[in-house]
């Protein structure tokens, strides 16, 4: 499985963020083959707004089936469950431990935006 | 003929100066009330509602059997009101700012245009003056796009005044924009001095002449006459900190027709103005006669 981290550094070490959006590091981990992905995210922390929509929009292109965060916004959430992108929020610690967390069944798979927008 | 009446500070009596400026000036003469988040010239002049139209921005339908989802709209919108995703592409329509780009570089020609009602535009007449408001509906962010709807309204042969939003952010420059004259309504305090010098810079950046009304003269300072002299700032009106004022702007009146001897300073205004716009505001003025009322 292709599973998307958003990360504050480009290494498996960093800290996860808590943002989906507006995270500097995007980082895809194929559980199945251990390969290992980073994508910046400027132009989301750049983003005027909708960072969540352009960020879904970013991991939905990468291929992944998961995304592992911190929170995830109504926007944000609408995009990835459009792109039948699985979100699971809640996650903390490295990136490194996020991965085990979702392996070890410990995170819990997202419903809905667990936080509001910054927009209307 | 386009007056502006704008300010960096709220609440300093932009509306008091439009209205009232507005009852001062004779012939052909239209308000608009581009403070589209809490329009207020209505409540002092009452006007007969003639037309009402609602207002809006165009924001993008997707046809899903022609999108082939290259993700040419998504790459070009600046706003994210538009993603490209492997399942198809997604509008967030109250992120799109209207511009209409997504549509154009479509290549497939997948994507056409609907109206997303923001708010509404009122035209009216009251005390002989022709008046335009606009109304934004509660919970909308986007100002600008029905603020230049309320100025579509103007009437090219008036002298049109403009009661502008305060700041100097994107709904004060898209009232003031365009315009030839701009009065700036500020209070003899800091906050009304802090203010004044980022609107001055504003309407300076964008090359339109103004002069300065300092309402509540009386309290505060002598900082803001100051400031207006080292700028070479006209004062073309003070207006006393009279609590008569500010009774009459509570219960909806218009000052000169509760404090009868300021009437003759927004008389003095209106000449004064008439004297800084360009020759061609005159034929204006000459339009319907006279006020009614005067």
């Amino acid at each position: 499985m292709k599973i998307v981290l958003t990360a504050t550094g480009e290494v498996l070490d960093s800290q996860l963020d808590p943002r989906f959006g507006r995270a500097p590091w995007f980082i895809l981990v194929d559980t199945d083959s251990g390969d290992i992905q980073t994508v910046e995210n400027s132009s989301g922390v750049e983003a005027e707004q909708g960072a969540g929509v352009q960020a879904a929009e970013v991991v939905s292109r990468l291929g992944a089936q998961c995304v592992v965060t911190g929170h995830c916004g109504p926007r944000a959430f609408r995009a990835l469950q459009a792109a039948g992108i699985e979100v699971f929020t809640g996650a903390s610690g490295t990136v490194a431990e996020a991965v085990e967390q979702l392996k070890a069944g410990a995170l819990e798979k997202a419903h809905g935006p667990d936080v509001v927008g910054h927009w209307a | 003929m386009r007056v502006a009446i704008a300010s960096g500070k709220g609440g300093t009596g932009k509306t008091t100066v439009a209205v009232n400026l507005a009852l001062s000036l004779p012939g052909r003469v239209q308000l608009l009330d581009c403070d589209v988040e809490a329009p207020n010239v209505h409540l002092f002049l009452h006007p007969s509602v003639e037309i009402s139209e609602p207002a809006g921005i165009p924001v993008p339908v997707v046809d899903p059997e022609l999108c082939n989802n290259c993700g040419e709209c998504s790459r070009l919108c600046q706003y994210n009101a538009i993603v490209s995703l492997s399942t198809g592409t997604l509008v967030f329509p109250e992120l799109c700012h209207g511009c209409g780009g997504c549509a154009l570089i479509c290549p497939e020609r997948a994507i056409t245009e609907k109206l997303r009602p923001i708010g509404v535009v009122e035209q009216g007449t009251a005390r002989g003056l022709r008046t335009v408001h606009g109304c934004l509906n509660v919970g909308e962010a986007l100002v600008p796009p029905l603020i230049r709807q309320v100025r579509a309204k103007a009437d090219p042969e008036a002298i049109v005044l403009i009661d502008a939003p305060p700041g100097t952010s994107c709904p004060m420059i898209t009232a003031v924009r365009g315009c030839d004259y701009v009065i700036l309504v500020t209070e003899p305090t800091p906050f009304g001095l802090n203010d004044l010098g980022l609107a001055v810079e504003a309407v300076r950046a964008l090359g339109i002449p103004c002069g300065i009304v300092v309402n509540r003269v009386g309290i505060g300072d002598g900082r803001v006459h100051d400031y207006c002299a080292a700028e070479n700032l006209e004062i073309l009106l003070e207006i006393p900190d009279d609590r008569r004022v500010a009774e009459a702007y509570a219960r909806g009146i218009p000052t000169l027709d509760a404090v009868p001897e300021l009437r003759s300073r927004f008389l003095q205004l209106a000449s004064r103005l008439r004297n800084r716009l360009p020759r061609a505001a005159d034929a204006a003025l000459q339009k319907g006669g006279a006020r009614a009322h005067l």
